[in-house]
C-alpha cells in the first residue's frame, strides 16, 4: 500500500491528536492509534480526511476490516480537483451534526446517530459520490478480499479442479 | 489472412464478430464467400484475459455512451449502462456464461399460445422449432453443448450442490449441471472445464466457446474472412434502387472510410444494430435503413431477469468453479395459474466479491447491507431468466442530444417492465428463496436485474412486411441485400438463453444468404 504507509509508534505519539479512531498528526498525517499505518493529506484538512474514514465505515462497517482500508478508499478524495467539493461537504456534515446537538460529526460516539445524519443527507451528490466511490474503492482491494473469504484470481493456480471446487460438506 | 479492396463491391460485410456476427462470417468463410467483418473492438484472446471482475469489465466492456428511460430499475441504478455487452472481437460471447438452450415448441407461438395480451406487442416466429432443428444440431456440435449428441455433463460445484439439494427438496424434477458451451472433456485445441470460476471474464482455457477463439480464426484460415478490428461502422450506404452498396466505417484512428458490398449483414446486437439503422436515415429512406414498418428498434426485450443469493451457517464458497453451473427448468412451462404467461428458467449463478458490492442492492448501505457481504463466503446464488413481453413503447431510439466519438446520436434505451414480467420475477423470487430455506438458509436477498445480457428483439422476424422487420432468414422485408444476424431479429424472447438460437440462425442464414449469391438473386 503506497499511499498508507508505515510509521514508528514513537513518531505517531510525538504531536498528535485523537480523532474518532484515528489520531490527526499535526503534520499533515493522519494515522492509526497504534501506528499500525498512516496516510498523508496534501489537500485536505486532516480532520477532513479523518471524518471521511468515519463516514466510509459509516456507510459500509465492516467490524473485522480496519480502517486503513476504508482509508485506501477515499485516499483519492486528497486531490486539487475533488479539494474543494470535499471540504464543502464535510462542512455540511458537521453543520448537520451541530445542529443536532453535537461538536461535529467525529465527536458522536454512536454509529446510529451518525447514521441518522447521513440518512437524512442520503440524496445528496456528496454523499452518493462518497458512496458511490466505495463500491470500487473499498470492495476492489485485493488485500480486503481474503477478510470475506473471496480468494480472486484462481488461473495460475490451476483453478478449482483439484482445489475444492465440490467440497462442500454440509449438503 | 485475407485482405480486400474498399472497392471490392463482391464481398460481403458483416458488422459485428459476436456470437450472431463471427458465426456467420465463419460460416460464409467455408462455403468460400469473400467476407469482411468490421469490429468495434480490438482482438483479446484467452492469454490476455484476467480472473478480474473490473479489470475485465474495463478491459472488453462496450462503454460509449448510453442514456435509459422508463420504469424499470436499471434506469435508476445504471442509467448509463443499460446493456452489458463486449467491444472486442467475439463480441458478448467472450464475456456469456455459456448456457445453451433450445426454445421449446410453443415458445415460438407466442401469440397464438398466449393470446392477446394486453400491452404486449405479441407476434408468432415465422419459423418453428422442427425448422431449426437441424440448425440447433448443428449449432450444439459447434459449440460442444454439453449433455447434448455424446457429450457428458459438467461436474457440479458447490453452489450447484445447494441449489440442487434444496430443488429436489422443493420437488422439482429436472435439475442438472446444464447444456453449456464448455468443455466437459479435453479436445485437440482447448482443455476440459479447469473450473477456474472467471466464465464472465473470458475462459483463460479456452474451455469455453467464443467465437473469438473459435469461429474468427477459423474462418481467417479459409483466406475468405478479412476481420478489421478497431473499426465501427458508422452508416451503410444505399443507392437509387434501395439496395445498400456499401458500408461507411471509421477506423481506429477516427479516419472515415467506404467499404463497398454486395450484401450487408448487421450484427452488433440488440442496441447498436437497430441504431446504425436509425443513423442511416437517407432522403429515400427518412425514418432508417429498413424501417417501413416502423419497427426498427421497437419490441426490445431484456428478459424477465433478477437473482436470488442465500446467506447459510456455513460455507458454499460458490465462485469455486463454473460460473453457471446448474439448472432447474421445471418451471419454464407456460402455466398461466400461476398468474403470467409464459415461463422461465432457475440457473445457479456466482459473482465475486467486487460485482456483489455492485449488484446485491445497489445505491444500498449500512449495516443491513454491509453484514450481507460480510457472509459472503456463506452465500449461494441463482439468476432468474424468463420471457419478457415485447411492447412497441420498449424501444432504442436517437439521442440527438448527445452526440459519440464519431459525431452520431448516441442509442437511448427506454424500457417499461409490463405486468406479466413483474408478477413473473415476483413469483421466481418465491422460488428461489424457497428452495434456500429448504437448505436453511439465515437469510435471502431477492436481488435486482444487471445491466441486460440479453438484448434482443429491436429487428423483429415478421411473417408480414407491416409487423416487423426482417423475414424468415433475417433479410430485410425492405431491402433485399440487407440482413439482420444477430439476437435483434428475435419475434419474442422465449425463457431460454439466447445465444445457442441466434448461433443456429447464423448457421442458416448462412446456407440461404450462399445459395442465393449462387441463384443470383442477391
Ligand atoms: C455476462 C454475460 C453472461 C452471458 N451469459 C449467457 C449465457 O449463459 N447464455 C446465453 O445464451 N447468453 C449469454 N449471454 C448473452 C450473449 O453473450 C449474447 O446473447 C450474445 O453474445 C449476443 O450475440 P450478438 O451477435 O447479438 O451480439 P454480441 O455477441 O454482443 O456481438 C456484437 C458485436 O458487434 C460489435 N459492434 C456493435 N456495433 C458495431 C458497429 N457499429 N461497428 C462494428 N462493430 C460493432 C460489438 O463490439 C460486438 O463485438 C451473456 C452475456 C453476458 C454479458
Ligand atoms: S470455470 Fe471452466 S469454463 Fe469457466 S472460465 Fe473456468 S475453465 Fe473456463
Amino acid at each position: 500500500m503506497e499511499e498508507v504507509r508505515k510509521l514508528s509508534r514513537r513518531d505517531l505519539l510525538r504531536q498528535s491528536v485523537a480523532l474518532g479512531t484515528v489520531f490527526v498528526m499535526g503534520t499533515g498525517f493522519i494515522a492509526a492509534p497504534n501506528a499500525a499505518w498512516a496516510v498523508e493529506v496534501k489537500h485536505l484538512k486532516p480532520q477532513t480526511m479523518a471524518t471521511l474514514i468515519q463516514m466510509a465505515r459509516d456507510i459500509y462497517p465492516h467490524d473485522h476490516v480496519g480502517d486503513e482500508y476504508y482509508a485506501k478508499a477515499v485516499k483519492g478524495y486528497d486531490s486539487a480537483d475533488a479539494m474543494a467539493g470535499v471540504e464543502a461537504g464535510v462542512e455540511a456534515l458537521d453543520a448537520v451534526a451541530a445542529g443536532r446537538g453535537y461538536g461535529n460529526y467525529l465527536s458522536i460516539g454512536w454509529e446510529r446517530d451518525r447514521v441518522d445524519i447521513l440518512r437524512s443527507m442520503e440524496q445528496s451528490p456528496f454523499f452518493q459520490q462518497i458512496r458511490g466511490g466505495l463500491i470500487v474503492g473499498l470492495y476492489n482491494q485485493e488485500a480486503v478480499w481474503p477478510m470475506f473469504g473471496y480468494e480472486g484470481e484462481s488461473f495460475s493456480k490451476g483453478g478449482y479442479i483439484n482445489r475444492g471446487f465440490n467440497d462442500i460438506n454440509w449438503v | 489472412m485475407a485482405k480486400f479492396d474498399m472497392n471490392d463491391d463482391n464481398v460481403v460485410v458483416i458488422i459485428g464478430t459476436g456470437a450472431g456476427g463471427g458465426v456467420l462470417a465463419n460460416e460464409l468463410a467455408q462455403k468460400g464467400v469473400k467476407v469482411v467483418a468490421f469490429e468495434a473492438g480490438g482482438r483479446h484472446l484467452p492469454e490476455d484475459y484476467v480472473n478480474d471482475e473490473w479489470g475485465s469489465f474495463a478491459q472488453i466492456s462496450w462503454l460509449d455512451t448510453r442514456t435509459t428511460s422508463g420504469n424499470f430499475r436499471l434506469a435508476k441504478d445504471f442509467s448509463g449502462l443499460p446493456s452489458w455487452i463486449v467491444k472486442a472481437v467475439g463480441g458478448s460471447t467472450i464475456h456469456w456464461a455459456g448456457a445453451s438452450l433450445r426454445f421449446q415448441e410453443h415458445e415460438w407461438k407466442a401469440r397464438t399460445t398466449y393470446g392477446d395480451v394486453q400491452g404486449a406487442s405479441l407476434l408468432d416466429w415465422p419459423i418453428d422449432g422442427e425448422e431449426l432443428a437441424p440448425y440447433y444440431s448443428k449449432a450444439e456440435e459447434k459449440l460442444r453443448v454439453t449433455r447434448t449428441g455424446d457429450r457428458e455433463g459438467l461436474p457440479g460445484n458447490n453452489n450447484y450442490k445447494v441449489f440442487e439439494a434444496g430443488a429436489k427438496k422443493l420437488g422439482y424434477k429436472d435439475v442438472h449441471t446444464g447444456r453449456m458451451a464448455i468443455n466437459s472433456r479435453d479436445y485437440d485445441d482447448y482443455a476440459a472445464c479447469q473450473q477456474t470460476g472467471f466464465c464472465f471474464q473470458g475462459c483463460k482455457w479456452g474451455a469455453k466457446w467464443s467465437s473469438a477463439y473459435h469461429d474468427i480464426p477459423l474462418g481467417e484460415a479459409t483466406g475468405n474472412l478479412e476481420v478489421r478490428e478497431n473499426a465501427q461502422a458508422l452508416k451503410i450506404e444505399h443507392d437509387d434502387t434501395g439496395k445498400v452498396t456499401g458500408v461507411l466505417y471509421a477506423d481506429k484512428d477516427g479516419n472515415q472510410h467506404l467499404q463497398k458490398a454486395r450484401i450487408v449483414c448487421v450484427a452488433g446486437n440488440s442496441v447498436e444494430s437497430p441504431r446504425l439503422l436509425l443513423n442511416s436515415a437517407s432522403n429515400m429512406f427518412p425514418d432508417g435503413l429498413a424501417n417501413s414498418s416502423g419497427q426498427v428498434g421497437r419490441n426490445y426485450m431484456r428478459h424477465m431477469t433478477g437473482s436470488v443469493y442465500a446467506v447459510f451457517d456455513q460455507p458454499v464458497r460458490m465462485w469455486r468453479g463454473t460460473t453457471m453451473a446448474g439448472i432447474i427448468t421445471d418451471e419454464s412451462r407456460h402455466d398461466p395459474s400461476r398468474g403470467f404467461v409464459g415461463g422461465y428458467e432457475m440457473e445457479t449463478l456466482s459473482i465475486g466479491l467486487p460485482f456483489m458490492a455492485a449488484f446485491l442492492d445497489p445505491g444500498s448501505w449500512g449495516r443491513e447491507f454491509a453484514t450481507a457481504l460480510d457472509s459472503y463466503e456463506n452465500m449461494a446464488g441463482m439468476w432468474l431468466v424468463g420471457e419478457d413481453m415485447p411492447q412497441e413503447t420498449n424501444r432504442i431510439t436517437l439521442n440527438h442530444d448527445i452526440k459519440d466519438q464519431h459525431g452520431l446520436p448516441t442509442p437511448n434505451v427506454h424500457f417499461d417492465d409490463h405486468p406479466n414480467d413483474v408478477a413473473m420475477r415476483n413469483h421466481a423470487y418465491q422460488q428461489g428463496m424457497a428452495i434456500y430455506d429448504a437448505m436453511g438458509a439465515t437469510r435471502a436477498f431477492p436481488t435486482p436485474p444487471y445491466p441486460s445480457t440479453h438484448n434482443m428483439g429491436t429487428n423483429r422476424m415478421s411473417e408480414k412486411p407491416r409487423d416487423g422487420v426482417v423475414n424468415r432468414w433475417g433479410q430485410s422485408h425492405d431491402v433485399k441485400n440487407l440482413f439482420v444476424s444477430d439476437g435483434s431479429q428475435f419475434t419474442t424472447g422465449a425463457a431460454e438463453n439466447p445465444t445457442l438460437t441466434i448461433v443456429a440462425l447464423a448457421i442458416r442464414q448462412a446456407d440461404r444468404i450462399a445459395s442465393e449469391m449462387s441463384k443470383g438473386n442477391i
